[in-house]
C-alpha cells in the first residue's frame, strides 16, 4: 500500500487541493483572485490558506499597493513537493484500480 | 466509486490549473472583427494610392511625384493608425463582455501577464517601423509590421488560448516572405492576408472551439 502513504492527508480537501493547483503554476496570486477562482467566501478561504501556511506549504506576502493592502500568496518548495507526490499518489490509485 | 471521484477531481484540478494561469476570456469574435477593420484600412490605403497619387495602373512608388511620396507616407501612417485604435478599442470590448459572461474579471494578473508579454515586441516593432517609415526604405514597412506583430503574438500565446500562437508563426512566416517582394501591389495583398484575413480564420477558429463549448456548458 505505498499509494496510501503518500496519500497526503492535508489535500483530502478539495479546497486545499484547489489552492495548491492555482498556485504552483502560478508565481503569486492575490487573495482575491484565489476568492474568484474557487468561489470561496473570505472566512472560509483564510481558514485553509491558514492550515497550508502552517504547514510551510506556502509563503504569504504583504504589501501595500497605495493605501489598500495587498496579499499575495506562492507555493514553497515543501508545497509543491508535497503536491507532486499527492498527485503521484491518485496516479498511482487510479493504475491500480 | 472512489476511481470516478479521483478523476473528477482532477478533471476540476486541471480546469482550475488552465484557468488560474491563462487568459481565457480572450474573444475569438473579436479576432474577426479586426479582421475585417484591417481589411477596411488596407482597400482605403489602396484605394487611395490608385486614384491620387498613380493615375496609371502599376505605377511604381519611386516614380512617384515627390511630395505624393510625402503624401503617401502620411497617409499611411494615419490610417494604420486608425485601424489600430479601433481594433484595440473592439478587443477590448469583445473580451470585456465575454469575461463579463464567465463571471470572471478582465483586469487579472492572467491578462496583465498576456499583455505584458506583447508589449515589448510591439513597443521595439513600433519604433522600427516609424524609423524605416521616415528615413528608410518604406516597402519594408509592411513586412516589419507583420514580423513583430506574429513575435508579439507568439509571446501572448503562452498566456491565452493555442491558436494565439500559430497566428503568430503564420504572421512570422508571411512577414519573412513579404521581405522578398519587390511590388506594392503584392505586398499590399501580404498585409491585407496578414492583418485580414488570418484575423478572421484564426478568430473564427478560436470562435467555433472554444466560445460553442462554454455557452453550451453555461447552458
Amino acid at each position: 500500500m505505498i499509494w496510501l502513504e503518500k496519500f497526503n492527508k492535508v489535500f483530502e480537501s478539495k479546497v486545499r487541493l484547489g489552492l495548491m493547483s492555482v498556485l504552483v503554476v502560478n508565481e503569486a496570486v492575490s487573495f482575491n483572485e484565489l476568492k474568484e477562482l474557487l468561489q470561496l467566501t473570505d472566512g472560509n478561504l483564510a481558514s485553509h490558506l491558514r492550515a497550508l501556511e502552517e504547514l510551510k506549504f506556502l509563503a504569504v506576502h504583504k504589501e501595500f499597493v497605495g493605501r489598500k493592502p495587498l496579499t499575495t500568496y506562492s507555493a514553497t518548495k515543501k508545497g509543491k513537493k508535497a503536491f507532486a507526490e499527492h498527485l503521484d499518489a491518485l496516479e498511482a490509485l487510479l493504475r491500480r484500480e | 466509486m472512489q476511481e470516478s471521484s479521483s478523476l473528477q477531481t482532477l478533471q476540476e484540478i486541471k480546469a482550475l490549473m488552465e484557468r488560474s494561469s491563462k487568459f481565457l476570456s480572450l474573444s475569438g469574435l473579436s479576432g474577426i472583427a479586426m479582421g475585417l477593420i484591417a481589411l477596411a484600412g488596407a482597400a482605403a490605403a489602396y484605394y487611395q494610392y490608385q486614384t491620387a497619387w498613380a493615375p496609371q495602373n502599376g505605377t511604381a512608388y519611386w516614380n512617384l511625384h515627390a511630395n505624393h511620396r510625402q503624401e503617401m507616407v502620411q497617409f499611411l501612417f494615419l490610417d494604420s493608425l486608425s485601424v489600430l485604435v479601433v481594433s484595440l478599442t473592439l478587443v477590448i470590448v469583445l473580451t470585456s463582455r465575454k469575461a463579463y459572461h464567465r463571471g470572471t474579471s478582465v483586469w487579472n494578473s492572467a491578462s496583465r501577464r498576456l499583455l505584458y508579454s506583447m508589449a515589448t515586441p510591439l513597443l521595439a516593432g513600433g519604433v522600427f517601423c516609424l524609423a524605416i517609415l521616415f528615413k528608410g526604405p518604406a516597402m519594408l514597412v509592411f513586412p516589419a509590421t507583420l514580423i513583430f506583430y506574429g513575435l508579439a503574438l507568439v509571446n501572448a500565446g503562452r498566456h491565452t488560448w493555442k491558436e494565439v500562437t500559430y497566428l503568430g508563426f503564420t504572421e512570422i512566416a508571411l512577414g519573412c516572405a513579404a521581405m522578398f517582394v519587390n511590388s506594392y501591389a503584392y505586398l499590399f495583398l501580404c498585409w491585407i492576408i496578414g492583418f485580414g484575413f488570418l484575423h478572421i480564420f484564426y478568430g473564427a477558429l478560436m470562435h467555433f472551439r472554444h466560445e460553442r463549448i462554454n455557452d453550451r456548458m453555461i447552458e
